[in-house]
C-alpha cells in the first residue's frame, strides 16, 4: 500500500492525567504514510484523533502523563530530538498543523498578515518583508481569501474565514507533511469544495503528504488515498480509500459509514446504539464490544490487529 | 402565520460594523445582515444555510441581543427588543439558549464541566443542590458526554473538540428556554454522534415548544432536522422554502450551485475536481449593485440584474426568492 513510509508512527502513546484518573487517549497507535499519500483518519468523537495529531507535532497540554512511541519522519525518528531542534528542525519546516478550531489559534491583537508572514520570518524561509507577503497573498488566494481581509483583525473575519486563514498559515512555509485537524468543519460546501480543490492541486503539483482529521467522511473521499479509523484512543481499521469506501471491514467503521447522511438519497438517520467506553478505564478485550452486533466470546480478550488482503482490522471476526 | 403562533419577528434588520484603522480612521462599514426579514413559529425549527462570510453568525448575534441592530428591529414574543434595557435583556437571556459556532471561546476556560452548567441553573433560582446535580448528569447524558464522572471535573481544554461543542449545548439546553439559537453546533462531532444529537434537540423541541434556529452547512441534516429553510447570500436572505421544498424544487441559482456542490462519499472523488460556481463572494464593503449573485450568476439577466435589487417574490405561500427570473411569473399570477 505505501510507496516508501515517509511517515512512520510506531507504538504511539499518549495519556494524561486527570482528576477522575489516567485518561488513555492515544494507546498505542501503528502506521505508515508514503510520501505524497494522503491519510484521511476518522472515529467518533473523543477517540483521541487530535491527540494523535498533537502527539506527532509534540504539541503537548500540561497534563501529560506517559508520552512515548516512535514519529519517524523521512527515515528519521523525531522523537529524541531535544525541543529546542525540533521547533528548529521539524516543526513548520517540516511538519505542519491546522490545528481543530483553528479560529482560535488566531492572535486577536495582531493583524492577519502579520500572524501568517510569522512562520516564514521566524523560520528565515524568505528574504525580506515583502517577500514574504508576496507568498502570503499567494497562500490567501489559494484558500479564496480575499488579500484586502489581510489587514483586517481575526474578530473582525467569520469562523470560516478564520479557519481558512489558520489553513494559509501552514500552507505558506511548503512544509512536507501537513496535519489537518477538521479543516472543513466550519465552512459551507461551496468553500469546502474550493478547499478540496486546492489541497489536491497542492498535492499533485508539490507531492505534499496529507493527514486529515475529520467527520466530514464525504468530503474526505476527494482527498483520501488511505483511511483509518479510530475507536476509543486505537486505530481499529486501516486501508485503503478505494476498498474502504466500497467495504468497511470493522464492526464500528460499518456503522459509522451506514450514519452519514446523503442529502440524495431519504433514508432514514442511523446512529450506533450505547456509548464509547471510558478512556481512563477502558475494558481489558475489544473495546467495541459493548456496542458491537457481531460480539462473540473471544471479544472478551483484546483483539489482535489482523490482516485482511493487505488491511488491517482490529477485530476477532478477522482473525 | 397568525401572531400568536409566532415567536420571533425580524424586520428590516440591518447589522453594520465600521471598520476603523489606526483606531480613528474610518474605512468603511461592513454591511454583515443588510435587509432580513423574516418570521420564526412557536415550536418551529427553521435552517440558515449560506456560504462562509454571508451573515449568518452576525444575523444569530443581532437576534441574541449581542449586537444592537443599525436599523430595523425584532420582535419577540410580542415584544420590541431594546438592546439598552438592560433588565429586559437579562430576562430575555433566560429565554433564549446560544451554542455559539465557536464552541472553546464559549466556555470559561478557569470553570470545570460541573460549574459551566451549574451557573445558569443557580443564576434562575434553582435551590436545592440535589435537583442541580440531577439536571447536571442528565444534560450531560442527553449530551452523551458518558461516563458522567469522566468529565465532571474536566476543564474546557481538556475537552475534545466534539465534546466542548456537547458541553455549549448541555448548557443551551439546560434551561429549557423558548428559542435556541445553535451556530453550526454539530460540526465537529461525528456523523453517528451528531444524529443523536440533532434528535435529541427534535426531542426538545417537541416535547418543549422550543423553536430553533439552526445555522448549518451541512444540508444533509436539515432534511431531517428543520421545517424551513433560510438561504443567506452577501447579507441577506435570498430564499426561503419548506425544507422539502426547497431541497427537492430549489429556484435561486445561488441555491441550486450549492445543492449541487454536496458531496457523497465515493472514493472515485479523489479523481476529479468538485464543480463550484466561479468567482468570489460578494464584498459585504462594496456589495454589487442590483443582485448581489449577479456576478456568478450563469442566468444573469444583464441590465437588469446588475442594476436593480431583486424583491422578494412570493413563488408559493411559503416559498420566497430574490431573484428577476420570476418576476414575470408572479407578476402575471397577481395580475
Ligand atoms: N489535556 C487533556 N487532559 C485530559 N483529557 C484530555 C485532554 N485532551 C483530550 N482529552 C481527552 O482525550 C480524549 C481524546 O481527545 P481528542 O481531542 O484527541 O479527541 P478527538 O478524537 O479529536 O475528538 P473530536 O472529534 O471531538 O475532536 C477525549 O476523551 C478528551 O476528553
Ligand atoms: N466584529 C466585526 N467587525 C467587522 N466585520 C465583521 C465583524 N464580525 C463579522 N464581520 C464580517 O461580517 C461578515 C459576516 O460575518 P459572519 O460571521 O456573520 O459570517 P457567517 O455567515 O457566520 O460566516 P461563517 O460561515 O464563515 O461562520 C464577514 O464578512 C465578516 O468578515
Ligand atoms: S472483536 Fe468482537 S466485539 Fe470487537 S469489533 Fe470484532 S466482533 Fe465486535
Ligand atoms: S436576480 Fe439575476 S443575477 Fe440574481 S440570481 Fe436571479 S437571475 Fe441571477
Ligand atoms: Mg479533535
Ligand atoms: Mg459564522
Amino acid at each position: 500500500m505505501e510507496t516508501n513510509g515517509f511517515l512512520h508512527v510506531e507504538d504511539l502513546i499518549l495519556h494524561f492525567r486527570t482528576a477522575a484518573g489516567t485518561v488513555q487517549a492515544v494507546d498505542g497507535v501503528n502506521f505508515q504514510l508514503g510520501r505524497g499519500r494522503t491519510l484521511v483518519i476518522i472515529g467518533e468523537s473523543g477517540s483521541g484523533k487530535s491527540s494523535l495529531a498533537k502527539a506527532i507535532l509534540r504539541l503537548l497540554p500540561r497534563n501529560v502523563q506517559t508520552y512515548r512511541g516512535k514519529v519517524i519522519l523521512n527515515g528519521q525518528d523525531v522523537m529524541p530530538l531535544s525541543e529546542e531542534r525540533f521547533r528548529r528542525e521539524v516543526r513548520w519546516t517540516k511538519m505542519a498543523l491546522v490545528p481543530q478550531a483553528a479560529q482560535n489559534s488566531l492572535n486577536p491583537v495582531l493583524r492577519i498578515e502579520d500572524q501568517v508572514s510569522e512562520p516564514l520570518i521566524t523560520h528565515g524561509r524568505v528574504s525580506s518583508k515583502e517577500a514574504a507577503m508576496d507568498k502570503v497573498r499567494q497562500a490567501f488566494r489559494l484558500v479564496g481569501l480575499p488579500v484586502d481581509f489581510l489587514t483586517r483583525y481575526p474578530f473582525e473575519l467569520s469562523g470560516g474565514m478564520r479557519q481558512r486563514t489558520a489553513i494559509a498559515m501552514a500552507l505558506v512555509t511548503e512544509p512536507d507533511l501537513v496535519l489537518l485537524d477538521e479543516p472543513t468543519s466550519a465552512l459551507d460546501v461551496l468553500t469546502q469544495a474550493n478547499l478540496m480543490n486546492v489541497l489536491k492541486r497542492i498535492k499533485k503539483e508539490f507531492g505534499t503528504t496529507f493527514v486529515l482529521i475529520t467527520h466530514d467522511i464525504a468530503t474526505a473521499s476527494d482527498l483520501a488515498d488511505d483511511v483509518a479509523v479510530m475507536y476509543a484512543g486505537q486505530i481499529v481499521e486501516r486501508s485503503s480509500a478505494d476498498r474502504f469506501y466500497r467495504e468497511p471491514l470493522h464492526p464500528y467503521s460499518k456503522k459509522l459509514m451506514a450514519s452519514v447522511p446523503a442529502l440524495k438519497q431519504d433514508k432514514q438517520l442511523e446512529f450506533i446504539p450505547g456509548r464509547p467506553p471510558s478512556l481512563i478505564n477502558p475494558p481489558k478485550g475489544c473495546r467495541f464490544a459493548d456496542r458491537c452486533p457481531a460480539r462473540f466470546a473471544r471479544c472478551a480478550e483484546d483483539p489482535p490487529p489482523a490482516t485482511v488482503d493487505g488491511r488491517q482490522v482490529k477485530c476477532w471476526l478477522y482473525h | 402565520m397568525s401572531d400568536n403562533s409566532v415567536l420571533l419577528r425580524v424586520e428590516d434588520l440591518h447589522t453594520w460594523f465600521e471598520l476603523r484603522r489606526f483606531g480613528f480612521f474610518r474605512i468603511g462599514h461592513v454591511r454583515a445582515v443588510d435587509g432580513v426579514n423574516c418570521v420564526l413559529g412557536r415550536g418551529e425549527a427553521v435552517a440558515v444555510v449560506g456560504e462562509s462570510g454571508c451573515g449568518k453568525s452576525t444575523l444569530a448575534r443581532t437576534i441574541l441581543g449581542l449586537y444592537t441592530p443599525t436599523k430595523g428591529r425584532i420582535v419577540f414574543d410580542g415584544k420590541v427588543l431594546d438592546t439598552k434595557d438592560d433588565k429586559a435583556m437579562q430576562a430575555y437571556r433566560a429565554q433564549v439558549g446560544y451554542v455559539q459556532q465557536d464552541p472553546f471561546g464559549a466556555l470559561p476556560p478557569f470553570m470545570d464541566v460541573r460549574r459551566i452548567l451549574d451557573e445558569p441553573l443557580v443564576i434562575n433560582g434553582v435551590k436545592d443542590p440535589k435537583e442541580r446535580d440531577a439536571r447536571i448528569r442528565q444534560a450531560l447524558e442527553d449530551v452523551r458526554l458518558t461516563p458522567v464522572d469522566d468529565f465532571l471535573g474536566k476543564f474546557p481544554h481538556q475537552l475534545s473538540g466534539g465534546q466542548q461543542q456537547r458541553l455549549v449545548i448541555a448548557r443551551a439546553i439546560i434551561l429549557k428556554p423558548k428559542l435556541i439559537v445553535a451556530d453550526e453546533p454539530v460540526s465537529m462531532l461525528d456523523a453517528s454522534v451528531r444524529v443523536e444529537i440533532l434528535q435529541l434537540l427534535r426531542r426538545l423541541q417537541e416535547a418543549y415548544g422550543i423553536s430553533i434556529i439552526y445555522i448549518t452547512h451541512d444540508l444533509s441534516t436539515v432534511r431531517f432536522f428543520s421545517e424551513r429553510i433560510f438561504v443567506m447570500y452577501g447579507a441577506k436572505i435570498i430564499e426561503q422554502a419548506k425544507t422539502r421544498d426547497l431541497l427537492d424544487n430549489p429556484q435561486h441559482p445561488y441555491t441550486r450551485a450549492l445543492l449541487n456542490a454536496i458531496p457523497d462519499p465515493d472514493p472515485d472523488n479523489a479523481h476529479r475536481f468538485r464543480e463550484v460556481p466561479g468567482g468570489e463572494p460578494p464584498s459585504l464593503m462594496n456589495p454589487p449593485s442590483g443582485c448581489r449573485f449577479h456576478p456568478r450568476c450563469p442566468a444573469i439577466i444583464r441590465g437588469k440584474c446588475d442594476a436593480q435589487i431583486p424583491p422578494d417574490l412570493e413563488l408559493e405561500p411559503a416559498h420566497k426568492v430574490a431573484c428577476w427570473l420570476y418576476a414575470d411569473n408572479v407578476q402575471r399570477e397577481s395580475a
